[in-house]
């Protein structure tokens, strides 16, 4: 006989709430998992109930998250809402890593380069006209950007660009693609701009002190000053 | 143990068989052993400008391709004593007649013999370019004061930084034309060097004097009143180490100036 129970549900004003254990076997806990829905779920409305599941310490792959979000399924009106784990493989964690690194990089990027990061880009240098600069995330440039550079490359709109120098050929921020004028007016009055996408789409062009405003998540400063 | 440059643009056009030829000059003039070595196979023209055309027997795919040895393919400059020899690229075949692995064994026998091996790669950056830099120990870089030599000058300079084995390039700005580049209608020296971010090696003035001594088969570098003349010998003494200070065309400016003051002077 069991002591305790391996699937608890509880109910909060989000929703369900399903406690799933984390010591028992994998096989164990479809079984009782199916057994305590089938007899829970009988006499709910048509309405979809949104469900959260708390594994635990529990590690899930893909194919055993995916056989979980069936079986609640299969309940009607359950729908998975979140599956919560504890645990991450070192792979996960590794790819969430880079994707929130800041990479700083001390070259300058020449005609026909392309300098490819997947999180955000710390360039202490040039981009020459035809270098092209990526990133997932956000773009910082220390020197002049003369060439090409996209942001947020693998969808965030979220992304901006700094930069010293603002002279782009092209800006690319996700899907959002803004070309240079022909000709820049004059020398001046391109220094410490950055490119953010607004909320008309359109990527737009400002001083690069209007940042604060627009992105306060950009600052990972926990705390004041 | 001798040091090989490669004179390279990426854009054609610009000066590079010119240049290769006068600082070969320029350097030979120094009192050193220099071979001169034309990579552009298919499109030699560097035994053009050095007038030595008529003297070629074997070329550099022969001896890649063992026909010959190496000294029977070289042409020596009877302007010179000993100092100045040149390998002729072939013109019947085209630039996948040699490898960058042939090329680097055929450089470095070289080397054994020479202070300076020359190397006047084509334009473009295929095989060709491959060839002329497998090697090379310095590069120089040559541009004119044009947007798109510039342009094709940061790619090449991209692609040099990336080789192993050769220094960082430098640069020789060719063609400058004082009264563009005073008006602003010309990038000016500053403007290029600050780019393409390399040392500066040299700047040549446009002079109808080189076209007119390669003409003749003559490297403008032998004609000692020439101002294009002073700034190849210039940049073989930077190549030997000697610091020489940037040639100033305000000079010439001044120069014009007072010589109208003097014609309305006279009158």
């Amino acid at each position: 006989m069991k002591k305790y129970q391996n699937v608890t549900i509880k109910g909060t004003k989000e929703g369900l709430t399903l406690h799933l254990d984390d010591t028992c076997s994998y096989s164990d806990l479809k079984e009782e998992l199916d057994q305590k829905l089938s007899e829970s779920s009988k006499s709910q409305s048509d309405k979809l109930i949104s469900v959260m599941v708390q594994v635990g310490n529990r590690y899930l792959t893909a194919d055993q998250k995916e056989e979980l979000r069936e079986l609640i399924r299969q309940k009607k009106n359950l729908v998975v809402d979140t599956i919560n784990s504890n645990v991450i493989t070192k792979q996960e964690a590794e790819a969430e890593r880079i994707a929130h690194e800041v990479v700083s990089i001390a070259k300058i990027v020449r005609s026909g380069q392309v300098l490819e990061v997947s999180g955000d880009l710390l360039l202490i240098g040039d981009v020459n006209p035809g270098g092209t600069v990526k990133a997932g995330g956000n773009i910082y440039i220390l020197g002049a950007l003369k060439g090409i550079a996209h942001a947020g490359c693998s969808g965030n709109r979220e992304a901006v660009i700094a930069a010293s120098v603002m002279k782009p050929s092209q800006l690319r921020i996700e899907e959002c693609l803004n070309r240079a004028p022909d000709h820049y007016p004059g020398e001046d009055g391109r220094e410490m701009e950055c490119a953010y996408i607004d909320e008309n789409n359109q990527i737009t062009i400002d001083r690069l002190q209007a940042l604060m405003n627009i992105r306060p998540n950009l600052s990972k400063l926990q705390g004041g000053f | 143990m001798g040091e090989a440059i490669v004179i390279t643009s990426g854009k054609g056009g610009v000066g590079k068989t010119t240049t290769s030829a006068n600082v070969g000059t320029a350097l030979a003039l120094q009192g050193k052993k220099v071979c001169l070595v034309d990579t552009d196979i298919g499109l030699r023209n560097l035994d053009v400008v050095m007038g030595l055309e008529n003297r070629i027997i074997y070329d550099l795919v022969d001896v890649v391709e063992g026909r010959c040895k190496i000294h029977q393919a070289l042409v020596k400059d009877k302007r010179f004593e000993d100092l100045l020899y040149l390998l002729p690229a072939a013109q019947t075949s085209d630039k996948n007649a040699v490898s960058p692995e042939q090329m680097k064994v055929l450089i470095d026998e070289l080397k054994q013999d020479y202070d300076y091996i020359v190397i006047d790669c084509p334009a473009g950056i295929e095989q060709g370019y491959r060839n002329a830099v497998a090697g090379a120990d310095h590069a120089i870089v040559v541009t004119t004061p044009e947007v798109s030599a510039v342009r094709d000058a940061d790619r090449i300079i991209g692609l040099l930084e990336k080789e192993e084995g050769i220094s960082a390039p430098r640069l020789i700005i060719n063609r400058i034309r004082n009264h563009l580049m005073k008006n602003g209608d010309m990038l000016d020296v500053d403007e290029i060097t600050t780019h393409l971010s390399i040392d500066l090696i040299g700047i040549v003035a446009d002079d109808d004097e080189v076209i007119k001594a390669s003409n003749h088969g003559e490297p403008i570098a032998l004609n000692p009143n020439s101002k294009a003349s002073i700034a190849y010998r210039n940049i073989a003494r930077r190549i030997l180490g000697e610091s020489v200070p940037l040639q100033s065309f305000e000079e010439d400016q001044a120069g014009m100036f007072s010589k109208i003051k003097k014609f309305f002077g006279v009158k």
